[in-house]
């Protein structure tokens, strides 16, 4: 394939979403600081011991690791809604109904069953619920254009409902008669290989899932028809329908989809990270993946690290009690974070700025040294390495000229 | 102001460009799309900074940082797309911002309104509400609103772009009584007739350069169109007679709602045969939108029939529609045409990339898709900063068409249905898309072209529909009618009515 060359002008840098997270969270972690600081307590204290309290140990850890892989997939959720331009905040209903299809598979499935076949129909059905209850809010969206927020939050308590209903009804604890019974640990998504090398932490196979989901979403969005599709009814869906794009089978599709990544957090969750599921219970996890998504600029490896880093943060706030310093100020944190990340058109040209005052320097610096070199041709045509290595000169020579003054 | 330069990434937008205005005077800015007008207007007005350059207002240099500065100097102006805010007043669009004070006095605001609309004879009541009055109002109430802030210099961008043939002549003559009041006008046009018509002076660019500031008085349509372009335009396109074929398209008893749930289109009968332009001749707002959405599928037909190919594709889908042969230039190219949001290369091939070679059992194949758009962009001279990886968005508008053409054209359609192919377009382009056109038909393709403008249809099209008030008034060859006659019918009188 031949691809005509561009002459592209020498220009200042234009700042990352990247950048824009990295200050975001930078600008949290300082806020906190000052909130630490108000109540009169030492922040890197206060810091040191989340971190401890997430990263001292392998157990720590694991737990840690563990926190994250819910959160990965419900960021995982939301951004692939977001991108078909759909809000999903009904990952915390959709993850009940993952939840709740575990479990009860879990509780009826013979346990001499091999693991081989009985996690991949657990993750396959929980998968599929979430997928009809992501479905549900893309259908209603769709053909009585009932506006996806307002239904996935109808979704949420249903679900939630629901749940309440089928606990007792089907896998009831007989000792405490407001949860379920707790899971064999042979039918949840742990594996003793993972819990001896992590000191009996949370950790399961559910975050080599969410490894694998990362993976799978930014392929169907970058390499596949089905991602182009959803992509481009979330961008213009008048020209997606001119173009001949069924925009109603991508809204339920996206959804269904979003559905089943917030399930399998889910699954995840109550059939691994926990091993219970309480009656009355509706799981924050779902509302703060929204904020991971955010933050990881919703593209998949934003969102791992995101997650990972938020799951320090809740995993780490336990251990601040012992200073005396509120667990709060971790929530606390996230939230100055989601400001941040919400304001990131003013953090963009803040470093724009920066990014174009250094450039405007260094195109000084390259004057001086081509005019000495007695250089004519106009500092546009120069290519990006000429430009370096004059603007390297003219900079020795600026300082020269002013250290003579 | 004096030896302007503003670069952009890929591109250098002002080069050395110098712009006189006097006082009193009605200044045209003639150039192509691209050509760095609205750049150049734009930092006059404060929301881009010169690179380079000086800004001198009533002989002292000024510099202009943000368009409140703009306004401190008396510099207003009047933007293409309104600047209104729908269920408000004329009053309080007017003095928004202005309003003085926690409680504003809006009895001296409409007294003042009230004078400078008689002054210029804008002919506008200050207690009407926008959504109300139409598109030329609408656009006289933007002009007030600079008169309001004692604008002296006024910047026109595109005026006439939404305006009918009345509207036009109605503008021209408040321009004419600005100038004779002391304003100075500052013109953004690509339409030749309105510089002869009002300005004095015009200033020409082309490509980012100053070309010449010539008399518009003596200087004619010809001579400033070459200017602008580089090269002599023809205005007339060259065409050999059509030769028809079988039908393409057949609409039948058609009947489509509009939007306010009536209908719009009253069964409404048009063929369309391969190796001929049909134009559907009418004034904005009487049916096409409705006739256009339904032939494409993208609206429902009510009642009647669409035949394509002699195939009934009433209720066929967009996508079949497209499959068979369809093609369609949308009426708004930034709504309907393209995602700005996206690169060129995903624009043109928006419809087919599910086809073979762009992607095989659902994977995308982004090699064959970039030596597509290159195709496209090349031969259509489809111009931007970063080549097929740039934006749809920040293209300039006549780069936007030449993508949505190329990409139709390139398709190979048998039914092509151009809607205001060239609107908003410089004559440069406008000859390029019309030369096209014609390719099509005398390639055996069927051509259905929708536009407002007569000179347009009369140019191109072998047969004339006439539409008015979704009723087909009728159907005659552009040989045997003239623009008189096609007015009339327009207007919904038909042959022997009086």
């Amino acid at each position: 394939m031949r691809r005509r060359e561009i002459h592209k002008p020498l220009e200042a840098r234009k700042a990352s979403p990247l950048i824009v997270s990295l200050s975001a969270v930078l600008l949290g972690i300082a806020a906190g600081c000052v909130f630490i600081l108000c109540i009169g307590k030492n922040p890197f204290a206060g810091f040191e011991r989340i971190l401890f309290g997430a990263l001292s140990n392998t157990r720590r850890i694991g737990n840690t690791l563990g926190m994250s892989t819910q959160l990965i997939l419900i960021g995982l959720s939301v951004a692939f809604a977001f991108k078909t331009g759909l809000f999903n905040i009904g990952a915390s209903g959709q993850m009940l109904i993952g939840g709740i299809t575990g479990s009860i598979l879990a509780y009826y499935l013979p346990l001499d069953m091999p693991r081989a076949i009985y996690l991949p129909i657990i993750i396959v059905a929980s998968m599929a619920a979430g997928a009809v209850w992501g479905f549900i809010a893309g259908f209603l969206k769709a053909k009585f254009n009932v506006h996806e927020v307002v239904s996935t939050i109808m979704l949420n308590w249903t679900a939630y409902w629901l749940v309440y209903d089928f606990i007792p009804r089907f896998i009831i604890d007989p000792t405490i008669s407001v949860k379920s019974r707790p899971i064999e640990t042979i039918h949840t998504l742990r594996a003793d290989w993972i819990t001896g090398l992590t000191g009996f932490s949370t950790l399961n196979y559910g975050f080599f899932l969410a490894i694998i989901m990362c993976f799978a979403v930014w392929f169907i969005l970058e390499r596949t028809t089905l991602g182009f599709n959803l992509k481009a009814v979330g961008a213009n869906r008048f020209c997606a329908e001119y173009a001949g794009i069924k925009v109603n089978r991508s809204i339920m599709v996206s959804m269904a989809i979003a559905g089943a990544l917030a399930s399998l957090a889910g699954l995840t969750y109550y059939c691994g990270y926990s091993n219970i599921m309480e009656m009355g219970k509706m799981p924050n996890e779902g509302f703060d993946g929204i904020a991971v998504a955010l933050l990881g600029n919703c593209s998949p490896a934003g969102i791992f690290f995101s997650a990972i880093f938020f799951g320090i943060l809740k995993m780490g706030r336990g251990s601040l009690a012992a200073t005396g310093i509120p667990t709060e100020i971790a929530d606390t944190i996230i939230a100055t974070i989601i400001y941040f990340t919400a304001t990131n058109v003013i953090l963009a040209s803040f470093w724009n700025g920066i990014f174009r005052s250094r450039f405007e320097k260094k195109e000084d610096a390259a004057k001086a040294a081509m005019r000495k070199q007695g250089d004519t041709s106009p500092i546009e045509s120069l290519t990006k390495e000429k430009f370096k290595v004059y603007a390297k000169e003219g900079k020795a020579l600026l300082r020269a000229e002013k250290e003579e003054r | 102001m004096l030896g302007i330069r503003k670069e952009f990434p890929g591109i250098v937008a002002n080069d050395d460009i110098t712009l006189q205005v006097e006082e009193g005077e009605i200044h045209a800015i003639l150039g192509e799309n691209g050509a760095g007008k609205s750049t150049l207007m734009s930092i006059l007005f404060g929301l881009y900074r010169p690179d380079r350059g000086v800004i001198k207002v009533r002989g002292r240099e000024v510099s202009i940082k943000n368009p409140n500065d703009a306004f401190d100097l008396g510099i207003g102006m009047v933007h293409q797309h309104f600047q209104l805010v729908h269920n408000f007043t004329v009053a309080e669009n007017i003095i928004m911002g202005k309003e003085g004070g926690f409680i504003y006095d809006i009895k001296k605001a409409f007294r003042k309104i009230k004078e400078i609309s008689e002054r210029y004879g804008l002919s506008i009541e200050p207690d009407m509400v926008i959504e109300d009055i139409t598109v030329g109002m609408q656009q006289r109430v933007e002009i007030l609103k600079m008169l309001y802030r004692d604008a002296d210099i006024l910047i026109f961008d595109e005026p006439t772009a939404v305006l009918t043939p009345q509207e036009i002549d109605e503008l021209m003559q408040i321009m004419r009584n600005l100038a004779a009041e002391g304003k100075s006008i500052i013109l953004i046009t690509h339409k030749l007739e309105e510089i002869k018509a009002v300005a004095q002076r015009c200033t020409i660019i082309r490509r980012g350069r100053l070309v010449g500031v010539v008399d518009a008085a003596s200087t004619s349509v010809e001579e400033m169109a070459a200017a602008m372009v580089g090269r002599p335009v023809s205005f007339k396109v060259k065409k050999a007679p059509s030769k028809p074929g079988s039908p393409v398209l057949e609409v039948e008893d058609l009947s489509v709602m509009n939007s306010r749930r009536v209908l719009g289109v009253k069964h409404f009968s048009l063929t369309v045969r391969s190796g001929e332009i049909i134009g559907l001749a009418g004034v904005d707002g009487n049916g096409q939108t409705e006739l256009v959405e339904a032939v494409t599928g993208l609206r429902k037909a009510e009642s009647g029939t669409i035949k394509f190919k002699g195939r009934d594709i009433t209720k066929l889908s967009i996508a079949g529609r497209n499959e068979m042969g369809m093609g369609h230039i949308p009426e708004d190219r930034q709504k309907r045409g393209l995602i700005l949001s996206e690169p060129i290369s995903s624009n043109m091939v928006i419809k087919l990339f599910t086809k073979e070679p762009f992607s095989k059992h659902g994977l995308l194949d982004y090699g064959e898709i970039a030596a597509y758009a290159e195709e496209i962009t090349d031969k259509f001279d489809v111009r931007s900063g970063e080549g097929i990886d740039s934006l749809a968005g920040k293209l300039s508008g006549g780069n936007q068409q030449k993508a949505i053409i190329g990409r139709e054209i390139t398709a190979d359609p048998d039914l092509l249905i151009a809607v205001q192919p060239t609107r908003g377009l410089d004559v440069g382009a406008i000859e390029f898309i019309h030369k096209q056109l014609v390719e099509e038909r005398d390639r055996g393709k069927a051509v259905l072209l929708v536009s407002f403008e007569l000179d347009e249809i009369f140019n191109l099209s072998d047969k004339i529909a006439v539409i008015s008030g979704g009723e087909l008034i009728d159907i005659v060859d552009t040989s045997s009618t003239d623009e008189h006659a096609v007015g009339l019918m327009m207007a919904g009188i038909r042959k022997g009515e009086k």
